[in-house]
């Protein structure tokens, strides 16, 4: 048997049991990795369960810096009997097995082409632990202090990390490195260290951070100046306005009267959620609502009202795999459609693409400017895979120079000089009109609001005229909204070529990675990440300068391709598909086979009547 | 009927403290049916608003969709109206409220739009004592779409279309006084005299104020064998007394009848007097509250005034103890903690 080896280049998967303490020393490991100054991209893969089921934790280690997920398993680490089949299989030949040899393996599960590492985690927990709690929460660090031994990893980051984790709880840290010291040493004394796979400290990762998207986000709502946050629990998004909090009773606190300079309400639902941001937003406040797929269906009426009476409105949605009682806590990129066009009547609306923590706190941020300026909704499109795993990213930046961009919006002072105020008249030519707060003025600016039965000064009116004029002006400012929204990133191979890949969102890093993989094969794609919608006249140009683009997205039903294909003239022949939608992220690999497929004479079976190994059905 | 508002106004109208005549708190001309009992609600939210002296600007008019919700256009056209969503008023109500806790919000519903498609946005506003007035236009029926029965028809009731309604009705008051509403009243749309103190009471209440107005519906719910008619709401309307609302500044001129059974000082210093009939009702007492409203159910009588107030009530401005500045005038120097806090974090997650 020929083992893996390799050097700082590697996917690690633990196989946990969901409520036993395993995130946070998975964590631990990635983290020491990161301070090693080494590119990780660790990903939460759990259940929709609060205990018992399988978990598992992978991270990918990429000194290269690529970190979508690759797809393949190097090394497998097991203390969860109930996945340990499957575990085993997913191993790539030559890689390797770490489990719990407390108990000996079931021998039908031995495979000849990975090498088997026991760690008789239980055994050492019960000679060295009486609690049963303490007992379960150890096995978890033993197995990361063994693992720094087998990987080579710099032990004294990893007792440096947990004196940093547990500051503020220091009777926790001597015991932590005792459980590190526990697993480094029988890892030491009874296998080969290193293993074939090691690690070396690199200086990769210079000044980035690991952050969440759905923190990003709360700090992006928190810097952009929302003051009201209303929303409904739903996975994926909750930990958004979790943070939103958090932060608020830091910073948002006024130092004179101890009062808060922010509203946080917990809605009844979806609905009522929605409705709260567009009542605070039409009355002056940046307010906003995060939410997820089965959440932006109950939202969808309200997004209406708000599109057609030109209400700023910021949503934030966490994607998560279809439908209410799906794959809560799986990823997918499928609301592009439902929230593209989201409502009756002729409706369109903004939405953002998001793909790094970083863009979610700029997005984040940058929404109430957009949807104050623009008067609408503003919807952010991030996932489960972007907003709840730690993420590398950019540091945060914020420029202090900087001014909220408030609109159109007329005071008392304005309406005093003015004849007549029109609610939706078209002053300045783009489309998009003055407005003004209830309280603004004694007589002047009250107008009345509502859905689209009303002329230019918001007079009742049923014109079917008035409605069609109406309508023209929402889509002359459709236009002025392209001028606005952040316009695609274009990566050119530097060689010609008449065939790209399309991307957004969460698929950038392993749709870059794949594109690196084709060129060494002698495929050179250009490459355009989308970060908008409305899509700009950049994209259309990028799309006509190719024969061939494929369209990479996490859903089944290519929504953002049939976006393309809706917005502009493009066919099917010219825009192929590239998806995975089995509620993991999408991977490297898996994005490379499909465009092989795809490309002149690989005339393989039609992608949909395959049966996909590895699919998520087998997971959960 | 006239389709324009004479502009025209008598030189000697009344004018109240601020210097406004009631003409500066009426609307556009109502569209509703001749007769209609809401009509005789927006005169009443007019005439209170004029007498409290409250700057028309300062209030928001906020409703749901259907007659009732109509209404909005038909008075104080001075301030800004929101015409929304189908039972989804009250979580627009919120977030205006939560972003502007200066202005005056008035929501006005119907029974479809409260008691179907809104209950569940009627119960958590109750909850959470929102700092508004819900006025409920209560006729019984939905007259926008011709008249099928609402939930709150009485069981046996019957409209234009003759069948009688086999569903239990959903009391407003009673369910408003059970999720912890701090102001519950119910008045009739024929009664200015009782209608108009009530609904300054509910202005000057801080937190959560209910007005359930039976308001019949002329064309569809009017007829003989409704409880929402005219003639069986007037024959079968018994008052918990009489309610008297005298704002702050006028209490020193205004002389009342010795004797008054109540003196309750509002949060903003008005003063309500309630003149109470010898009933066992007592206002400032929930379980009171709901006996008498269950006694009436019992002998078939409609209860109307004021069912209960809580004087100790508490927003949600201040469970929330958000800042007593406006959340929308606050800016940059108050809301943004600048790159240097960002940098702290940065360093925190590395």
């Amino acid at each position: 048997m020929k083992r893996l080896e390799s050097v700082n280049d590697f996917v690690i998967k633990f196989a946990n049991v969901n409520g036993t303490g395993s995130a946070s020393a998975n964590n631990l490991f990635a983290k020491a990795l990161f301070r090693m100054g080494l590119p990780v991209s660790p990903k939460n893969i759990f259940p929709s369960n609060i205990q018992g089921l399988p978990t598992w934790y992978e991270v990918r280690v990429s000194e290269k810096g690529y970190l979508g997920r690759r797809g393949g398993v190097d090394i497998s680490l097991s203390v969860n009997p109930q996945s340990m089949a499957q575990d085993i299989r997913e191993v790539e030949p030559g890689g390797y097995f770490i489990y719990d040899d407390t108990k000996p393996l079931d021998l039908r599960l031995q495979r000849r082409d990975i090498t088997f590492i026991g760690l008789p985690l239980t055994r050492i927990c019960n000679e060295n632990y009486r609690d049963p709690r303490q007992r379960q929460l150890f096995k978890n660090v033993i197995y990361v202090g063994a693992l720094a031994a087998l990987l080579d990893m710099d032990f004294r980051v990893l007792t440096e990390l947990v004196a940093d984790q547990f500051k503020g709880k220091e009777k926790l840290i001597l015991p932590n490195i005792q459980a590190l010291e526990l697993g480094h040493q029988y890892a030491r004394e009874n296998h080969e260290c290193p293993l074939g796979i090691r690690v070396q400290s690199a200086d990769q990762v210079g000044d980035k951070i690991l952050l969440d998207g759905n923190t990003a986000l709360g700090l992006g709502a928190i810097y952009g100046g929302a003051t009201v946050a209303a929303w409904y629990p739903i996975t994926p998004s909750t930990s958004v306005v979790d943070a939103f909090e958090k932060y608020a009773r830091r910073v948002r606190i006024d130092p004179g009267t101890g009062r808060r300079n922010y509203a946080i309400v917990q809605a009844e639902d979806e609905l009522a959620a929605i409705g709260m941001v567009i009542g605070a937003s039409w009355n002056g406040a940046r307010a906003f609502t995060a939410t997820s797929g089965p959440g932006l269906s109950l939202m969808s009426e309200f997004l209406g009202l708000a599109y057609f009476a030109e209400i700023p409105t910021v949503l934030f949605d966490v994607q998560r795999a279809g439908p209410s009682t799906g794959m809560p806590t799986r990823t997918q990129q499928s609301d592009v459609l439902s929230a593209a066009y989201a409502s009756h009547g002729d409706t369109k609306q903004v939405l953002l693409f998001p793909s790094t923590p970083r863009e979610c706190f700029d997005f984040g941020a940058l929404s109430f400017d957009l949807a104050e300026r623009l008067q609408t909704p503003i919807i952010l499109m991030t996932d489960l895979d972007l907003g709840m795993n730690d993420n590398m990213s950019e540091p945060l930046e914020w420029d202090d120079e900087r001014r909220y961009d408030r609109g159109k919006v007329l005071g008392a002072k304005e309406l005093e000089n003015m004849e007549r105020f029109g609610r939706y008249l078209d002053v300045d030519g783009d489309a998009i009109c003055y407005r003004t707060y209830p309280g603004a003025h004694p007589d002047k600016g009250a107008f009345f609001t509502r859905g689209s039965s009303r002329d230019e000064y918001a007079v009742y009116t049923e014109k079917g005229e008035e409605y069609e004029k109406n309508m023209l002006r929402l889509l002359q400012k459709w236009d002025t909204i392209k001028e606005y929204v952040p316009g695609p990133e274009i990566i050119s191979c530097g060689k010609p070529t008449d065939a790209a890949v399309l991307y957004f969102g969460t698929s950038e890093e392993s749709s870059r990675e794949a594109v690196d993989n084709l060129a060494r094969e002698g495929i050179d794609l250009d490459a355009m990440r989308v970060r908008a919608f409305p899509f700009n006249q950049e994209v259309e140009d990028f799309i006509d300068a190719h024969e061939r683009v494929f369209v990479i997205e996490q859903n089944r039903d290519a929504q953002l391709r049939t976006l393309l294909m809706a917005e502009f003239e493009f066919g099917p022949d010219k825009l192929k598909s590239v998806l995975c939608f089995d509620g993991t992220p999408i991977s490297a690999r898996n994005i490379r086979k499909q465009i092989l497929e795809h490309l002149p004479g690989n005339n393989v079976t039609p992608l949909h009547r395959k049966v996909r190994a590895g699919a998520a059905g087998d997971i959960a | 009927m006239s389709y324009q508002i004479p502009k025209f106004r008598h030189p000697e109208l009344p004018v109240n403290e601020l210097g406004y005549t009631r003409a500066a708190y009426e609307g556009a001309i109502s569209t509703l049916c001749a007769g209609c009992g809401h009509d005789s609600i927006s005169g009443a939210i007019v005439r209170a608003c004029h007498e409290l002296s409250i700057e028309p600007h300062k209030i928001a008019k906020l409703s749901g969709i259907g007659c009732s919700s109509k209404t909005p256009t038909y008075f104080l056209g001075n301030s800004h109206g929101f015409n929304s969503v189908h039972g989804r008023m009250p979580s627009v109500v919120t977030g205006a409220a939560m972003a502007n806790r200066e202005l005056l919000y008035l929501g006005v519903s119907g029974d479809g739009d409260t008691a179907s498609i809104g209950m569940g946005q009627f119960a958590h506003v109750i909850r959470r004592n929102l700092n508004m007035v819900y006025i409920v236009m209560n006729n019984g029926c939905y007259g926008l779409t011709k008249g099928q029965d609402s939930a709150t028809a009485d069981e046996g009731s019957a409209s234009k279309k003759g069948d009688a309604n086999p569903f239990s009705a959903i009391d407003l008051c009673g369910a408003a006084l059970q999720l912890g509403a701090t102001f519950v009243a119910r008045s009739f749309s024929g009664d200015k005299e009782q209608l108009i103190p009530l609904i300054k009471a509910a202005m000057s209440h801080r937190g959560f104020a209910l007005i359930d107005v039976i308001s019949p519906c002329v064309t569809f719910n009017n007829t003989p064998a409704s409880t929402k008619s005219y003639e069986f709401v007037r024959e079968h309307a018994e008052a918990t007394g009489t309610v008297d609302f005298v704002p702050m500044r006028k209490e020193i001129t205004t002389r009342y009848t010795a004797g008054a059974a109540h003196e309750v000082t509002m949060h903003d210093g008005s003063v309500l007097h309630l003149y109470k009939d010898a009933d066992k009702l007592d206002p400032f007492d929930r379980r009171s509250a709901m006996l008498a409203l269950m006694d009436h159910q019992n002998d078939g009588t409609v209860l109307t005034g004021l069912i209960y107030l809580d004087k100790d009530s508490r927003d949600l401005h201040e469970v929330l103890e958000t800042t007593q500045r406006p959340l929308n005038q606050l800016d940059e120097t108050d809301l943004c903690p600048g790159n240097r806090m960002l940098m702290n974090i940065n360093a925190s997650l590395r």
